[in-house]
């Protein structure tokens, strides 16, 4: 296994580009070297992305933010204007493993992992978060429900990574929240994930999103749970009529964790729960 | 060895050189290159953090760490704990609280609680708990642990003001 840490992500792109045997992005590493420990990966090529340098800037623009693939979630807790305007996102990303993963693991990690269950994806997808994705020859710019494509699919290709995550500036009155279930309080895998965020207009919802994690095999938008919220104040029937669209839009596994069931059920719960905080941090009285 | 990579790095304060193939843990590598055997492995993926150390100051695994990542950083073990001697506060408190049986899960619970009390002087028993949920100790059942890890955080605060 060679290891390289280019500078640049264009440099990194034609690393991946030239390489004929089996090569991978290293971030944090808390998902890959679990692989390599485990015989699941055998790369004759890993390239870091810790050293490209951009990769490693939080930027504030007037467009919002732009987290580099590289940036550990301990760091994005720390910043009080990411956490102030996206504290959902933030939330999520916190809930990755202990302290000792939080000074590792990165977004773009979780992302690119494509667990069903990775934490920060519903997030990012209620908050609408866009991956900044270079190649050899071009970059582009995909929303990050288009990232994964299945369970440890992404729809990148093999000169490809991801540079930063991009999070909008949020609106007036615009709230987000993510919750997961788990058996344990700590150091799990969620069971069921829900990520809301609403814009309020005159005390009421005006636009919101949607996101489920861990009850499909991917983590999935269901905008019929966001119509269900719309023009409402989150009165008990929108709340009603979100559970069940989310409900609806379930199609989990069996697992020791969760039966198909109990997925299904939970999700309408956990949602109308993050609605609310959503609800709340958006500046909405119910 | 096919393909070791030489590593310049700081461990413990001390500049260190080591070889290793790109594909070793730094856990390894500290413990069979460097001869920090207060590295512990336990799980080797990250849920039970006995290999805990800290990177430029960020408390990591080890074993999720390449050895070759450690080139130009600042690497500290359970080793760099005791000053000329004097054990850290936290060692004497883990001692007087008998928080430990087997010893395996130590050094990194003392790592980890290092790295907490840096960020936080006075934290109280929930933040404790949720600081070390990366530790897993199988002997004490971990009350010990959290209590040794007050008494200490109260030596410090109490050493700072003088
Ligand atoms: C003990 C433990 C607890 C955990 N708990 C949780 C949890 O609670 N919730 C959760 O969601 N996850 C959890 N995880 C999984 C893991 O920590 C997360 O998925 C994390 O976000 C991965 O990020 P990373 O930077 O470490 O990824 P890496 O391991 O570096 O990479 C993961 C995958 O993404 C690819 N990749 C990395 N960076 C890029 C890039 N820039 N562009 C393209 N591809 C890239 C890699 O090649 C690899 O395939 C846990 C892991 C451990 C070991």
């Amino acid at each position: 296994m060679r290891y390289e840490k280019p500078a640049t992500a264009k440099e990194a792109a034609g690393l991946l580009a030239k390489e004929k045997g089996a090569a991978f992005l290293l971030g944090g590493g808390t998902d890959l070297l679990v692989k390599l420990k485990m015989g699941m990966v055998e790369p004759d090529l890993v390239v870091d992305v810790k050293h490209i340098a951009k990769a490693n800037e939080i930027q504030t623009t007037a467009k919002g933010f732009s987290i580099g693939a590289a940036v550990p979630s301990a760091r994005l807790t720390e910043h009080k204007a990411l956490q102030k305007a996206w504290p959902g996102v933030v939330e999520a990303a916190n809930l990755i493993g202990s302290d000792q993963i939080q000074g590792r693991c990165t977004l773009a990690g979780n992302l690119c992992n494509a667990s069903p269950a990775a934490d920060s994806v519903p997030a990012m997808i209620a908050a609408g978060a866009k991956a900044v994705i270079v190649g050899a020859k071009k970059r582009r710019t995909v929303p990050v429900e288009k990232v994964a494509t299945g369970p440890g699919q992404t729809c990148l290709g093999s000169d490809e990574l991801i540079e930063s995550i991009t999070l909008p500036k949020p609106g007036p009155r615009t709230g987000d929240a993510y919750l997961r279930f788990i058996p344990r309080t700590e150091m799990d895998i969620a069971v069921v994930g829900v990520a809301v965020c609403v814009t309020l207009e005159r005390g009421r919802v005006k636009t919101a999103r949607v996101a489920l994690g861990a009850v499909a095999p991917t983590a999935i938008l269901v905008p019929a749970a966001a119509r269900a919220l719309v023009g409402t104040s989150l009165d008990d029937e929108a709340l009603e009529k979100l559970a069940r669209a989310c409900s609806a839009a379930c199609n989990p596994i069996d697992d020791k964790r969760g039966t198909v069931e109990y997925r299904t059920r939970l999700a309408g719960v956990l949602a109308k729960r993050a609605a609310k905080i959503a609800f709340a941090r958006a500046g909405g009285k119910s | 060895m096919s393909n070791a990579t030489l590593v310049s790095t700081v461990v413990n304060g001390d500049a260190v050189q080591f070889a290793c193939p790109s594909d070793e843990s730094l856990m390894t590598a500290l413990r069979d290159r460097v001869g920090l055997t207060g590295v512990k492995e336990g799980c080797g993926t990250g849920d039970c953090g006995a290999c805990s150390v800290t990177l430029d100051g960020q408390l990591v695994c080890s074993c999720l760490v390449l050895g070759v990542e450690a080139e130009g950083r600042n690497v500290e073990t359970v080793e760099g704990l005791a000053q000329d001697g004097q054990l850290h506060p936290l060692q004497e408190q883990f001692i007087e609280h008998a928080a430990l049986q087997c010893g395996i899960c130590t050094p990194g619970f003392l790592v980890a609680a290092k790295a907490l009390l840096e960020r936080n002087p006075n934290p109280n028993e929930t933040e404790i708990r949720y600081a070390l949920a990366g530790n897993l100790c199988r002997c004490t059942g971990y009350d010990k642990i959290v209590r040794a890890v007050q008494a200490a955080a109260k030596d410090m605060r109490k050493a700072k003001r003088r």
